[in-house]
């Protein structure tokens, strides 16, 4: 068992680092939001809020990479996005059209440049 | 019951799952290539439940970060999870229903499982809304508990294009998803907004620039969305 997870101290960091930091988001959620009527006008700018703060995820995502997305170069990233964007729009919304398009932009463009 | 298993089924009428199911294999190799052990991804996976909470946790601790530092970009990153939460239950919830009774449901709610209520709930008649998010909520993390262990047994044999690729798919998918459910013009406003801020604000270095960014352009959305409704 202690081969499978691990020492138990990284399972403790798992817990204070990664679990409690998004469970509490979650719980004051269903805590603070439970009350909220569904029509309400509160939940429109909730709603606005949460898609904007996503869209920051995005962002930060193209603008600061993580990983192995950093040995795309920026402008290729922004390319593969936008391709992958009008291919969304040009299939009248279509999810898998979109990342289909979008991905075989970044691997072209890899493929391109060597 | 039977709700439980429509929604089980509805996890395979959506691409996101295969774009969750990749990222997954993306987090398996990293956790491998970064010394983690099997059993700790896979309980970061169900105890996490937030692709790129995850990223960040096992990238920021693999780079030799204290757990306080990993603990704080986490805790930044998860804040989307708090109004993401506060807008959707109430489509799930019945006038006698107990908030026990939506704590499953809400340690379900991540980019997907939000995307996906919004898009199937309303189809879902009320009564059976929390049974069919346990069975879409099950189904995807026992989709996504495979794509881990299969990410991390392949770790090695991955080149780091196939890491590149994975990568991209979160903010393609996320970006076309989010904008795919866009209804009312707040929620498009918003999603320009953000996209336009963030870069903005990240030049401040606050530490919280998605806080920042999100909070103001989700707000400037909402108060165009209000002058529009009364002009």
């Amino acid at each position: 068992m202690s081969d499978f997870f691990g020492d138990w101290n990284a399972l403790l960091v798992l817990l204070l680092a990664g679990f409690l930091p998004n469970e509490a988001w979650r719980m004051l959620g269903l805590w603070l939001g439970g009350g909220v009527d569904e029509s309400s006008e509160l939940l429109v700018w909730v709603r606005a809020v949460a898609t904007a703060i996503l869209a920051g995820v995005i962002a930060q995502i193209l603008v600061a990479p993580p990983g192995a997305l950093a040995s795309v170069p920026g402008w290729l990233r922004y390319a593969a996005v936008a391709a992958g964007f009008a291919a969304f729009i040009l299939t009248r919304r279509s999810i898998f059209a979109g990342v289909i398009c979008g991905e075989l932009v970044m691997l072209a463009g890899k493929w391109w440049l060597g | 019951m039977r709700a439980f298993a429509w929604g089980m089924r509805s996890v395979t009428s959506t691409v996101l799952t295969f774009v969750l199911f990749a990222t997954y294999i993306g987090i398996g190799a990293l956790a491998h290539d970064t010394h983690f052990s099997l059993g700790w991804v896979l309980a970061s996976t169900a105890l996490v439940w937030a692709g790129p909470a995850q990223i960040i946790l096992i990238s920021t601790l693999g780079s030799g970060a204290t757990i306080v530092q990993a603990a704080i970009a986490v805790t930044v990153s998860a804040i989307r999870l708090f109004p993401m939460v506060v807008s959707v239950l109430p489509m799930m919830r019945m006038p006698d229903t107990k908030r026990r009774h939506l704590v499953l449901a809400t340690h379900f709610i991540a980019v997907t499982m939000w995307v996906e209520c919004f898009r199937l709930l309303p189809q879902v008649p009320r009564e059976r809304r929390i049974a069919f998010t346990h069975g879409l909520g099950i189904g995807l993390f026992s989709a996504c508990l495979v794509a881990t262990a299969i990410g991390y047994a392949l770790a090695a044999n991955l080149p780091q294009l196939f890491g590149a690729a994975i990568l991209l798919l979160t903010p393609l998918a996320f970006l076309l998803s989010t904008a795919g459910n866009c209804r009312q013009l707040a929620d498009i406003l918003a999603l320009v907004l953000g996209l336009a801020l963030f870069p903005l604000v990240s030049m401040l270095h606050t530490g919280v620039d998605i806080l920042i960014s999100g909070v103001s352009a989700g707000t400037i959305a909402y108060g165009v969305h209000w002058l529009w409704e009364r002009g």
